[in-house]
């Protein structure tokens, strides 16, 4: 399946694709450590475990703020 | 995935359960006022100054002392501060965010400036300083605000100085001041900073100890609080940011690890500041020029502003 996905620091949504199920694959596909960020889709905020569609659209806000 | 209390969609994994929105936000604001109470951070009488600079720590520890104060119906007298430093293209923003906050939550906000007391602004200092005495920004930085927090803190007659130091910050400080074997610095740590009462200094309060980074960014998100993300031109990943990223990949390996550290810490931290009061390492002094706190005769912000009168003979 594809996903798009946005950081909060970059402007532009990425699309990935991606052959497993849950946020937390996604993470470990992306060498993401899922202490440091939150995942939103449509503005609702997902746990690890939830599972991810095609065509999902998500937002990887970052917990740690620099300065 | 479900919350554990209701049937809510889950917004957070905790080690204990997941949660839904409100049962999260009430479990956040619970912990914060549970920490408040249990190492007395606010006393009825107190006048209570936060310190702030928009982040999404000071944004939240603001909004929730002032709700402890109102929940309690404490007549406390309360206060932001926030320190402009003098760096472009980024206190600027975070203070109109700040402004807008305060006038939306009805805070008083006070401004202290480096420029007005020092004379120079971070950015114009900086070069100066650095050419004659290497330091760093964030050094000048650190040493600036510490002492602008404390002056204004006590100038507008704070009783208490709120910081928004959350478990992560706190964490990364015991393990720096381990691996650094700095037990002074250690001594200093705890939800109530300081070893000793000092007339001239506010003591610091923590009511955030106990959240972690994660849940405070969660808790700002959920309340739509609006947190700046504009990173400081000077932010340089030096030592704490290394020891975050270890005890984050720790964290998501061993959940609980940060948590321990501070737990473990806590149960030795009285007989580290027992040791340090009779050791009496660094006593603290007055600073000869300026009669503020200071370590040694003169103050480190004393030390700085010679710097740069020196520094400006040199250049004309
Ligand atoms: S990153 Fe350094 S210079 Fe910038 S605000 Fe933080 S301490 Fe000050
Ligand atoms: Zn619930
Ligand atoms: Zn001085």
């Amino acid at each position: 399946m594809n996903i798009l996905i946005k950081r909060e620091t970059e402007q532009k949504q990425k699309n990935i694709s991606f052959s497993k199920n849950t946020v937390k694959d996604l993470l470990e596909q992306l060498k993401i450590n899922p202490e440091t960020v939150i995942l939103t889709r449509n503005n609702e905020v997902l746990t690890e475990d939830d599972v991810l569609n095609d065509k999902d659209s998500l937002e990887i806000l970052n917990v740690v703020s620099g300065g | 995935m479900q919350c554990s209390k209701c049937s809510g969609k889950a917004v957070i994994q905790l080690q204990h359960g997941s949660l839904c929105k409100i049962h999260f936000l009430n479990y956040f604001e619970e912990k914060v006022f549970k920490t408040i109470k249990k190492y007395k951070l606010i006393d009825r009488n107190d006048r209570i100054c936060v310190a702030a600079s928009g982040g999404k720590d000071s944004l939240t520890v603001l909004y929730l002392t002032k709700k402890y104060l109102e929940q309690y119906d404490l007549k406390t007298n309360l206060f932001a501060l926030l320190i402009d430093e003098g760096i472009a293209n980024y206190r600027k923003t975070t203070i109109k965010d700040l402004k807008t906050f305060c006038k939306e939550h009805k805070i008083k906000l006070v401004i202290a400036s480096a420029k007005e007391e020092f004379g120079y602004t971070l950015d114009r200092a900086y070069p100066i300083i650095n050419k004659e005495t290497k330091k760093k920004p964030c050094n000048i930085c650190g040493v600036w605000r510490r002492y602008l927090i404390n002056k204004y803190a006590r100038k507008n007659k704070a009783t208490k100085l709120v910081t928004g130091h959350n478990l992560d910050d706190e964490a990364q400080a015991i393990i720096m001041n381990t691996f650094k074997a700095n037990t002074s610095l250690s001594a200093h740590l705890g939800p109530v900073s300081g070893i000793e009462d000092h007339d001239l200094f506010v003591q610091r309060v923590k009511p955030l100890y106990f959240c972690a980074e994660k849940e405070t960014r969660l808790y700002c998100l959920l309340k739509g609080f609006q947190v700046d993300f504009t990173e400081c031109p000077y932010a340089q990943e030096g030592l704490r940011a290394k020891v975050r990223d270890m005890l984050n990949d720790f964290e998501n390996q061993y959940k609980g690890t940060k948590q321990s550290i501070i737990n473990s810490f806590l149960e030795v931290l009285p007989l580290i500041k027992e040791h340090q009061i009779k050791i009496n390492s660094s006593p603290l002094n007055i600073c000869k020029i300026c009669q503020e706190p200071a370590n040694q005769e003169i103050c480190n912000t004393c030390k700085l502003k010679e710097v740069l009168k020196n520094g400006k003979k040199k250049r004309v």
